[in-house]
């Protein structure tokens, strides 16, 4: 691997963003950076603006009048970057799967790289995710290699 | 040709090492005192490093050459000002008089460097924290310049750093005199300002304008500027220690010193939640310079 790519998962910045969520999810993603789960153990920062981070965390479910902002925000993000889908209403809408104002998941509109399912999801799930998605960077670089070699 | 060893070793390799390390030390205190565990010791050079491999963007309408200058302009000037203070910690063969004014204009470039990037982004945001940072310069100027004022008259006026190391060399430290230790008092809220921490980081204040002036600087840019702050974090303390403390000699002593300058602006920083600008200016005007004035006049009668 890289020494750039393995410099960031080793301090990846998290942009949070809520595309309409019911604010729990947020909430619980908060909940991270307290004295009992302190993320920052990681590496892992708040970043308060989308040029600075290398996560982009969404939680709620992608609305009519938010996803344009939603993909400027994914534009804008310097490449190489990652994005995490928080919460049930991001993953597949959820409650709002009927909505005349959510026509799409979170999925079918960026690349999404790793799910984190629960309505909301405890903190130790959104750690979970996490790790799960570094070891699923680490995975993909290896096959690319072995690829490369055959 | 000494000075270009100076400059890359001592004031480029040594004092970035350090000033991470300091980074690491200030994180890591600020993690203990909010009972968090904090981050790993290497952290700060991976941030750097994490920061270096990724893309620049350049907002539309920018001032391109405006906005990619400023941190090199930061950066160069934070280099040369720790080389120069390096060199008179170790030696003074190689000095020259009035370097104790070239080291204050140099100290004040970072911060010029900053405003030139937040306007140049053309980001309303990063214009708002570029204009605070300026307020906020002029009123800490006037107070670390009086304090700074009181070693000068102490070494009988001089304005060459090394005269001022050997008068306290031969005559015990600045800051065992009642006039050392209130310049010392408003030197170090002055560098508290400097640095950018709370209670003064009004410029960035991530929780009201996100980051203020960097708000718009992604990859090496924001790089630049997070290594000149770290290394700010070493040379502003340092240079505090070189005129009030009598300089740093490898030594135990001059750990203690160091770690404990630094181990204050954490804690003060970690005890004090953020003031409004306005508060800031009447903050320096007010109390501080009257202590620095005081501290002045004590030092001219002699005490
Ligand atoms: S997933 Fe549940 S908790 Fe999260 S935003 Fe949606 S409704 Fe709220």
């Amino acid at each position: 691997m890289s020494l750039k790519l393995k410099a960031l998962l080793k301090s990846p910045w998290v942009f949070h963003l809520s595309t309409g969520s019911c604010n729990n999810c947020d909430i619980e993603i908060l909940d991270c950076l307290t004295p009992r789960f302190d993320i920052e153990r990681f590496g892992m920062l708040l970043a308060g603006s989308i040029k600075h981070a290398d996560v982009l965390l969404v939680t709620g479910s992608c609305n009519r009048q938010s996803v344009i902002r939603l993909k400027r925000l994914y534009e804008q993000m310097p490449k190489p970057c990652l994005v995490v889908a928080v919460g049930e209403c991001s993953l597949s809408r959820g409650m709002f799967i009927h909505s005349y104002n959510c026509p799409l998941p979170l999925d079918k509109i960026i690349p999404v790289d790793v799910y984190i399912p629960g309505c909301p999801p405890k903190p130790e799930a959104i750690i979970a995710g996490v790790v799960k998605l570094i070891e699923k960077v680490k995975k993909d670089k290896l096959s690319e290699k072995t690829k490369k070699a055959k | 040709m000494i000075y270009v060893l100076y400059f890359i070793t001592y004031g480029f390799l040594l004092t970035v090492a350090i000033g991470l390390l300091t980074s690491w030390i200030d994180r890591k205190v600020t993690a203990r005192v909010q009972y968090r565990v904090g981050p790993p010791i290497l952290q700060p050079l991976i941030d750097i490093i994490k920061l270096l491999g990724k893309e620049t963007l350049i907002p539309k309408g920018a001032s391109k050459s405006t906005f990619l200058m400023a941190p090199v302009v930061g950066f160069a000037s934070a280099i040369l000002v720790s080389t120069i203070l390096w060199v008179n910690n170790i030696t003074s063969a190689h000095t020259y008089l009035g370097d104790l004014v070239v080291v204050i204009y140099l100290l004040t470039i970072p911060s010029i460097s900053i405003i030139m990037g937040g306007f140049a982004s053309r980001n309303p945001l990063a214009s708002l924290g570029a204009s605070r940072e300026m307020k906020l310069i002029l009123s800490y100027e006037l107070p670390f310049v009086l304090a700074v004022l009181v070693p000068v008259i102490k070494s009988g006026f001089s304005l060459r750093l090394a005269t001022i190391l050997g008068y306290q060399l031969q005559n015990g430290a600045v800051a065992t005199g009642l006039s050392g230790v209130l310049a010392l008092i408003v030197a170090i809220f002055c560098i508290q300002a400097k640095l950018g921490l709370v209670p003064f980081d009004i410029p960035e204040a991530e929780t009201e304008i996100v980051s203020g002036p960097l708000v718009e600087y992604s990859g090496p840019g924001l790089a630049l500027y997070k290594l000149m702050k770290n290394m700010l974090l070493f040379i502003l303390p340092f240079f505090l220690i070189i005129i009030f403390m009598g300089g740093l000699h490898f030594d135990a002593i001059s750990i203690v010193k160091y770690v404990g300058l630094v181990a204050l602006v954490t804690v003060i920083r970690n005890t004090n939640p953020r003031v409004r600008i306005d508060q800031a200016v009447r903050f320096f005007w007010g109390p501080m310079t009257f202590l620095a004035a005081l501290a002045v006049a004590l030092a001219l009668t002699g005490r």
